[in-house]
Parts: C-alpha cells; sequence; structure tokens
C-alpha cells in the first residue's frame, strides 16, 4: 500500500516537474512575438559565419539591421575564416566573413562543385601590429628581415642580443595568435613566405587578450595581433615600427589603408552567395552592409575601404 | 593494564616527535583543503568584482549588442535553459532504462560486464569528442538532407545526452544497488512480479538517487562550451527558439566571445555572464540537494 501511495506520488512529481518545462517553453514562444510590430514585410533568416576578425562589423551591420528589420533573422558565427569558407563553399551560409581572400584552388574547387557562385566585397583593412613591453626601451623597428630571422621554423634566436647588434642581453618571449587564426595565416605568410610556417616555440592563445596581458608584463616580450586590439591597451603596449625596405613606418589610422605600412595589412572582406542574394532578405541586407559598412568597421577598430571600393563592391554585386 | 606500561615507556621519548608529525599531517591536509576553497574564493569574489556592475535586469532581456551597455545575454540564457530541459527529456528515460535494464535484468556474463566497463569509460572522453561526433552524426550525417537535423537544438540536445547519458547511468545504477535487497525478497513473497517490484519497490526507493544524479548530470551538461560551440557555432542571435528544430546559442559561448573582445568593458559583461551561469548551476543543485533530503526522511519513516 505504502510502495503504491509513494509511487503515484512520485509519477505525479514527475508530472508537476514536465508542467514546468512547457510552461517554460510557452513562455518563451510569446516572447518572440512582441519584438514584431512595425515592420511586418520583411522576414527571412541570413546566415553569416566565418573570421572573428571581420566578425564585430558583421555583428554590428546586424544589430543596426534589426533595428530596421526586426522579424529578419540574422545568425553570425564565429567558425574562423577557413571553417566559415568550409561552410560557405557547400552552401550552408549565405555570407562568409573572411580575413583572407578565399584559397585557390583548395576552397574555390569546392565552391565549384556544389555550384556556388559568390562576390568578394572589400570591408577595409586591419594593420597586424607588432609589439612590445613597455619596459623595453631599445627597440623602436624592426626590418621584415629580422621578423623573419626571429619567427622563421628553425629560428636560433633566443635573446634580443642575436637579433641586432647593440641590443642587450635580454631573453626574447614571443606571443602570438594560435595556428587556427586567420591572423597567424596572414602574418606567417608574410613575414616567412609561406602561411600556417612559424617557430613552435612560442606563447600561443586564441584569446588575444591573453596575448596582450602576456606582452605588457614581460620586459623581453615580443608579439603580433590585430590594430584593434593594440588600440584598446595602447597604455599597456609599445608599438613597433616596421621596415620593409623605405623606412620603419608605424601602423596608425593613416598608414594602414593608405599602403604604407606594408606588408603586415591585411584586407578584410565577407564573401556573399549570389543565389542568396537573389533572396530579398540577404539582398536588402547586403545593400545595407555596404551603405553602413564604412561607418561600422571604423567603430569597431578597423580601417574602412575608401567610398570607391564600396561603390565598386555594389556594381559587381548588380551584375 | 600494568603489564603494558613498560611498552608505553618505550614509546616515551619519541612523543614528542610523533606529536609533530601528527600535527604537521593535519596543517598539511588542512592546507589541501585550503587551496580549492580559497582558489574558488578567489575566483567568486574576482568574478562578482567584475560583473555585479554589470547585472541588471536589462543585461537579462537584450540581445546581444557591439556597445556594451546594450548587450544582454536573453538568447544565450534561454538557449541554455531549452537545452538544458531537451537534454533531460532525452537522457532520464534512456540513462534509468539502461540502469535498470544492467542492475535488475542483465545476466551477470561476459558481454554486461564489457557494457559497464564501456559506460564507465565513457563518462572519461573529452567532452570536445562528443561535439565532434555530434557534428558528423547529428548535424552533417542527419541534417545534410534538406535539414532534417542540421545545427538545432535537437542536435544539440542530442549531443548532450551523449555526454552525461554514462554519468546517469552510473548513477542511477548505484541508487538501484543501494535498495536493500529484502525490500525487493518482500515484495516477492507477496506474489508480485520482477515488473512490479521495480516499478513499486525499487524505483520509489531509488528515486532520490537518480534525480540528484540527473541534476548533477545536467549542471555539467548546461556548463559544457566545446561540444555546443561545435554543434551551434552561433554566438550572435536576435531571436529565441521556439521549436526543437531551431537555431540556438548558449551562455558558455556568448561568454566565451566577450572574454575574446578586445574593449574592456566585454570583460565586465563576461563576468556578468558568469554570475548568471553559476546561478543556474547552484540553483539546479540547490534543487537536488532539496529533492534528495525530501525523499529521504520520507523512505525512513
Amino acid at each position: 500500500m505504502t510502495a503504491l501511495v509513494r509511487n503515484t506520488e512520485s509519477v505525479s512529481i514527475v508530472f508537476i516537474v514536465l508542467g514546468i518545462f512547457i510552461c517554460g517553453f510557452v513562455g518563451c514562444g510569446n516572447d518572440t512575438s512582441n519584438r514584431s510590430d512595425s515592420q511586418k514585410e520583411l522576414t527571412g533568416t541570413i546566415e553569416i559565419d566565418g573570421s572573428s576578425t571581420v566578425y564585430p562589423i558583421s555583428e554590428a551591420v546586424a544589430e543596426e539591421f534589426n533595428k530596421l528589420h526586426p522579424r529578419v533573422r540574422v545568425n553570425v558565427g564565429v567558425s574562423g575564416t577557413g571553417g566559415g569558407f568550409k561552410r560557405f563553399t557547400v552552401g550552408e551560409t549565405d555570407i562568409s566573413d573572411a580575413s583572407r581572400p578565399i584559397k585557390d584552388p583548395k576552397e574555390t574547387s569546392v565552391a565549384d562543385e556544389n555550384g556556388i557562385g559568390y562576390v568578394k566585397m572589400r570591408l577595409g583593412t586591419d594593420g597586424l601590429s607588432v609589439t612590445v613591453s613597455p619596459s623595453n626601451d631599445f627597440v623602436e623597428c624592426l626590418t621584415i628581415q629580422e621578423l623573419n630571422a626571429i619567427w622563421k621554423p628553425d629560428s636560433k634566436i633566443y635573446n634580443w642580443k642575436d637579433v641586432r647588434l647593440g641590443f642587450p642581453n635580454l631573453k626574447i618571449r614571443l606571443y602570438g595568435p594560435d595556428t587556427d587564426s586567420g591572423t597567424f595565416d596572414y602574418f606567417t605568410e608574410e613575414i616567412n613566405g609561406e602561411a600556417q610556417v612559424s617557430r613552435p616555440d612560442y606563447t600561443a592563445s586564441a584569446d588575444d587578450n591573453v596575448l596582450v596581458q602576456g606582452i605588457s608584463g614581460d620586459k623581453g616580450s615580443l608579439g603580433y595581433f590585430g590594430f584593434a586590439y593594440y588600440a584598446e591597451n595602447t597604455d599597456k603596449l609599445k608599438l613597433l615600427s616596421v621596415d620593409s625596405g623605405s623606412g620603419c613606418v608605424k601602423p596608425s589610422l593613416q598608414t594602414i589603408p593608405s599602403g604604407e605600412y606594408s606588408p603586415l595589412s591585411r584586407p578584410l572582406f565577407i564573401y556573399v552567395n549570389t543565389d542568396s542574394y537573389k533572396r530579398p532578405e540577404v539582398k536588402i541586407f547586403v545593400d545595407y552592409y555596404m551603405e553602413v559598412g564604412p561607418g561600422l568597421t571604423n567603430e569597431v577598430g578597423y580601417v574602412a575601404s575608401s567610398e570607391s571600393t564600396y561603390a565598386d563592391n555594389k556594381s559587381r554585386l548588380s551584375e | 593494564m600494568n603489564e603494558y606500561k613498560p611498552v608505553a615507556n618505550s614509546i616515551n621519548p619519541n612523543r614528542k616527535r610523533r606529536k609533530i608529525i601528527g600535527a604537521s599531517v593535519y596543517c598539511i591536509f588542512l592546507i589541501s583543503t585550503l587551496v580549492g576553497i580559497v582558489g574558488l574564493g578567489v575566483l567568486i569574489f574576482d568574478v562578482l568584482d567584475k560583473g555585479i556592475p554589470w547585472l541588471n535586469w536589462q543585461f537579462l532581456t537584450d540581445y546581444p549588442s557591439r556597445k556594451p551597455e546594450e548587450a544582454g545575454l536573453y538568447s544565450a540564457l534561454i538557449g541554455t535553459i531549452w537545452l538544458m530541459f531537451m537534454t533531460a527529456l532525452l537522457t532520464v528515460p534512456i540513462g534509468v532504462g539502461a540502469a535498470i535494464y544492467l542492475e535488475e535484468y542483465a545476466p551477470r556474463n561476459l558481454l554486461t560486464k564489457a557494457i559497464e566497463i564501456n559506460v564507465s569509460n565513457l563518462a572519461g572522453v573529452p567532452s570536445i569528442v562528443y561535439g565532434l561526433l555530434g557534428m558528423a552524426l547529428f548535424v552533417y550525417y542527419l541534417g545534410s538532407s534538406e535539414q532534417f537535423l542540421g545545427r538545432t537544438l535537437l542536435a544539440g540536445a542530442l549531443t548532450l545526452a551523449l555526454l552525461v547519458l554514462p554519468i546517469v547511468i552510473m548513477a542511477s545504477r548505484e541508487a538501484i544497488r543501494a535498495v536493500p535487497d529484502s525490500y525487493r525478497q518482500g515484495a516477492y513473497a507477496m506474489g508480485a512480479d520482477k515488473w512490479q517490484v521495480i516499478k513499486g519497490v525499487v524505483l520509489p526507493s531509488a528515486l532520490p538517487g537518480i534525480l540528484t544524479g540527473t541534476i548533477l548530470a545536467m549542471s555539467r551538461a548546461i556548463g559544457e562550451a566545446a561540444p555546443v560551440i561545435a554543434i551551434s557555432a552561433l554566438v550572435y542571435m536576435t531571436f529565441i527558439p521556439a521549436h526543437p528544430m531551431e537555431r540556438f546559442t548558449v551562455l558558455p559561448i556568448q561568454i566565451y566571445n566577450w572574454v575574446a573582445r578586445p574593449q574592456e568593458e566585454f570583460r565586465g559583461l563576461a563576468a556578468a555572464g558568469i554570475i548568471v551561469l553559476l546561478a543556474i548551476l547552484l540553483t539546479m543543485n540547490a534543487i537536488a540537494v532539496v529533492l534528495r533530503n525530501k525523499y529521504q526522511t520520507r523512505s525512513e519513516e
């Protein structure tokens, strides 16, 4: 008898718990409708994925876009440039964020196989910034050759005195993005001549803030990452100039877009699937992207491309 | 008594040393315990210190934003709650069923032994492995044909269910094994058959243990970032899923994204997100404790 009573009680508890679950679900369902009153015409889903460097721009555009068209769902992911292209070239996403051009033929062949057409749109430029600790008082500028000597795969440089004659006897400690990062791809390609090729004995992190902390507190440190991370931490880092043969140039909001800061300025793109662009919500979104792109690109810490580049993007898209 | 005295005396010279060893061992163990607690204390203090200024109602009900003062974790919070309940709905019947089979029905043979060893080994597999398995199986294999599953809540819940099933099975087995055999024999003596014994006697007595194990397993599931990143791959979302076949994001992903932002303010938001996640975890653990206490006192009556 008691067993039976206990049994029914436990069953009823299960039902109560289930009831709470369901209430929760229904509650969730109601909330979606609250946000959509003004504009009812435009609906649909836009899928964006790719580079974590471009992510803040796409997020900002999506956020502004949602204020105008609340019923369009814009999903933005951060799988990295390579991960984003993997999804883009099989038609999983409508737009791919990229901090390098699509790889030919490795990635383009996949797109061709799946019949994916696309248009590349330039958004702006990011300057990879080479930094040291503020307590480092002997380096102002490094040449491409010196950077290569430090970062090449079989580098034997463990001390600043081996970098250049006259540098003090101080152990050098290296910091950089991990191998999944587009920043790592770009830096190694420009400095070491081949993407993904680097000396392995450096502190690698997917989180650039970890690099900032490491470089900032270590007198012998040297590291690199996107300009936005330097711009947010000017008090904790010392920015170096880079000499590619025509004198030392410091990355700045002037030298990055002008092309003076070379070769460590990298382009930022979005790739738009041309079939997706035929859908009204994607078309309106991308057109909006081109309209507000320059302002928002600057706002999140990069340097936007010129008006003419954006105009060129638009004209290529309409073809 | 007296005949032992010489022995006691011969030990006496060492007494001081033994006392010192005793005291120092006590200190070492105390310090070992404190390391964990102090570490946790510092962590919680740091998170509270950074996160509390950002924690307000708007933070809970706003969608993500590039502006820290407008950013919130609404979509991630609801996604986490959805995922937790769906994982529970999938895990509990299968986990408890497997535990009942292994404890009550399974013959003691090599196959059973192999299954048991497998289950306990699976509990130790790193979570990212489940994430990749879930991505290959649910997202790509079952999802490729016109988005049957795809990167949906259901795919996420199935993956997390795989992840926590071994924990639920092991906890449920422990609970079922702890039911005294005399209960079963008593029920058999009354003429009950096997299923009646399990349903009427074993399960009700084992329920507190099963519930506790399940809730703790759910706490683990919602704290996992790695497998869900593989499945969802989403950070920015301005809607909340209305049914299990929609896209989703969860708190750990949102926190991870905020931590990696260049702007200092987002670290505050990440800390506030951690507080929310901790609050959910602690609430669930509290529910587990309350349920266990409630049922335990009742079954003792």
